[in-house]
């Protein structure tokens, strides 16, 4: 009694011919679910001038790329995107479909599933496929999308499911899913979509618009020195910047931090940020919640710096130096340059 | 003539400090168990169409779908400036998720009748989901504009934002009426000492029949007459029901939403497994030592 399954789509996100690096990241993680399930993997490409872009998701595992290029969707804009993308998933209905947690992502997602009546799960962490017996139906359901996402503040990881009809949409922040290796020449196909949109469709206009390139990469980092509340002020914030730069590493921080504004959200790591993985992470005056360690739990190495000892970051370091920072920081300085 | 202004508000738990505990066995939250504050972005929204009333004149409804004691957020509302505040509350929207939330809300929208412009705060801070805001939109098939900073201008019907991108920003233009998700790029006012002494009396129904010790028949009277005079001194909290915003049962609380929470998981943290450096000098030049040499720091 199995019915089909439909395919796993991944919305591109794309901005002057370039692809969002969360975009990608989802490829590889849907190329991971459409194995699971037996299904394909289609992109969601929409754009002005952007098949040139195929070529790259089909190497990254994208079985059909679903194109639709016209001026007016040449910006993001959440009307016309939305009427773009609902006609699609009316004519194939994707079995699931990712898309990245980023600002524009994150105001097309959910007007997506509002007209489309689906359930829509924010910020997860970690996506794989299971059954799930719905209570209230008291059926069970194969080959469903777990939607696994820290919740509430506390140590609590929620497994979340949508128990009506496909598709099941999920939206995920940059580099919490790994990149694959990208096969250059792997094939795939294209598909036109014939973009319908009317004057009433695109009522937002973009009067001015100001982009540029991020100044941080922490994805890319290999040494992060991140700092947390427990930096106390502005001031304090400022010796985990003095201690990144005299050590060469980069800065980040946690929420509470950003939250307090010592430093902008670029830097943010943690479920609502950016995750990384570099050699060595060095947390200052970072308690460690679940949704800061679901950010930067797969580090190689990692040393907390905390005047607390039950401070839950402590759980995942590898060493740990219960003091007080701003002694431990200068130590580690002159420790640092007496080496070199 | 003025602009109506609707603001969408969330009275949420204060998400500092949460445990295992503040979960019920369904997954849903006991919000009981933790203090409940406005939340922070829907004080923004809130200041930013006060500040466009100030502007362009009009008025501010502010309207919040919640248990009886999110009236809380809806008096402080009143102390900040609002000129009116609506209760969205029945048992039957418990257990919502953002799609049934939104469903909701644009109902009490519709019940309003004509509004220009629609603010909410980007997020609220016991799910950051960002959702409600978008959804609503959708629903009342009006355009959004999210993460907005700055209300530069509203003229001929139009209204024109500066809005935050990933990277930097848009200046966007959309006709009205329009819903925007506003960011924290403001400082709320405080509440107004006079208007926090006239407006504490501020009351839903059900507070009112509280307060009088309960729907006696014969007080039916009198209780009547003690609404009229408190809509007349503008103390009244408009309260409604599933029924009185005319939802679809199925389309709210937890039959109108399609994400179920499949479990709930407490994280077990196994401590004792790192290496204790003492935060001595012999101490950490021991751990740069062993860096170095492990090539993890060069």
């Amino acid at each position: 009694m199995s019915k089909k399954i439909g395919n796993v789509w991944v919305f591109i996100e794309q901005d002057g011919g370039k692809i969002a690096d969360v975009s990608l990241e989802l490829v590889c993680k849907g190329r991971e679910l459409a194995d699971t399930l037996g299904t394909k993997v289609e992109a969601l490409l929409l754009g002005h001038n952007v098949k040139g872009l195929c070529p790259t998701l089909h190497s990254l595992g994208v079985d059909n790329v679903f194109l639709a290029e016209d001026p007016r969707l040449n910006q993001y804009s959440p009307i016309p995107y939305t009427k773009v993308i609902i006609e699609q998933i009316k004519k194939h209905k994707p079995n699931i479909i990712l898309f990245g947690a980023t600002v524009a992502g994150r105001s097309l997602a959910p007007r997506v599933a509002s007209k489309q009546l689906a359930g829509l799960t924010a910020d997860c962490t970690e996506l794989r496929i299971d059954s799930f017996e719905d209570k209230a139906s008291g059926q069970t359901l194969p080959n469903k999308l777990m939607q696994i996402r820290p919740a509430f503040g506390g140590n609590i990881i929620a497994t979340i499911v949508n128990s009506w009809d496909d598709p099941q949409m999920v939206t995920v922040r940059e580099g919490v899913m790994k990149m694959s290796e990208a096969k250059p020449g792997r094939k795939g196909d294209v598909t036109a979509i014939k973009v319908e949109l009317d004057e009433a469709d695109c009522l937002l206009q973009i009067i001015e618009r100001f982009k540029e390139e991020k100044s941080v990469n922490l994805k890319g980092a290999q040494i992060i020195v991140s700092g947390g509340y427990g930096m106390g002020s502005k001031d304090g914030f400022a010796l985990v910047k003095k201690f990144a730069e005299a050590i060469g590493a980069q800065v980040a921080a946690s929420r509470a931090a950003v939250d307090a504004g010592w430093i902008d959200h670029d830097h943010q790591v943690g479920q609502t940020g950016v995750t990384v993985r570099p050699r060595l992470y060095i947390a200052c005056g970072i308690s460690g919640s679940v949704q800061h360690r679901a950010g930067m739990a797969e580090s190689a190495k990692i040393i907390a710096i905390n005047h607390d000892p039950a401070a839950p970051i402590f759980s995942i370091a590898h060493y740990g130096i219960v003091g007080r920072v701003e002694d431990v920081l200068p130590k580690f300085v002159k420790a640092y340059k007496g080496h070199g | 003539m003025g602009l109506t202004i609707l603001v969408f508000a969330k009275q949420v738990p204060d998400t500092k400090n949460v445990t295992g505990k503040a979960m019920k066995d369904d997954g849903t939250v006991n919000r009981a168990a933790l203090p409940a504050i406005f939340n922070p972005e829907d004080l923004n929204a809130l200041e930013m169409a006060l500040e466009l009333r100030g502007r362009f004149g009009g008025k501010v409804i502010v309207a919040t779908m919640g248990p009886p004691t999110a009236a809380n957020i809806l008096r402080h509302a009143l102390y900040m400036g609002a000129d009116e505040t609506i209760l969205i509350t029945d048992r039957k929207f418990a257990g919502a998720d953002t799609l049934a939330t939104s469903y909701t809300l644009s109902c009490a929208a519709k019940k309003v009748g004509t509004f220009d412009v629609i603010l909410c705060g980007r997020q609220a801070i016991d799910g950051d989901t960002a959702q409600v805001g978008p959804q609503l939109a959708e629903k009342l098939d009006i355009p959004q504009l999210t993460y907005v900073e700055e209300i530069r201008d509203v003229k001929g019907g139009k209204l024109r934002a500066k809005c935050q991108i990933d990277g930097g920003f848009e200046v966007v233009e959309t006709p009205l009426p329009a819903l925007l998700t506003v960011i924290d790029a403001n400082t709320p006012r405080p509440a107004g000492a006079k208007r926090l002494m006239q407006y504490k009396k501020a009351v839903t129904r059900s507070e009112l029949l509280a307060k009088s010790g309960g729907a006696d028949y014969e007080d039916a009277n009198r209780l009547a007459e003690e609404e009229k005079r408190l809509k007349k001194s503008n103390l009244w909290i408009h309260e409604w029901s599933a029924a009185d915003i005319g939802a679809d049962p199925n389309r709210i609380g937890l039959p109108g939403s399609p994400t179920k929470v499949k479990n709930i998981q407490s994280v077990v943290l196994a401590g004792g497994t790192y290496k204790d450096i003492p935060p001595t000098e012999d101490g950490i030049k021991g751990l740069v030592h062993d860096l170095v040499a492990e090539h993890i720091l060069s």
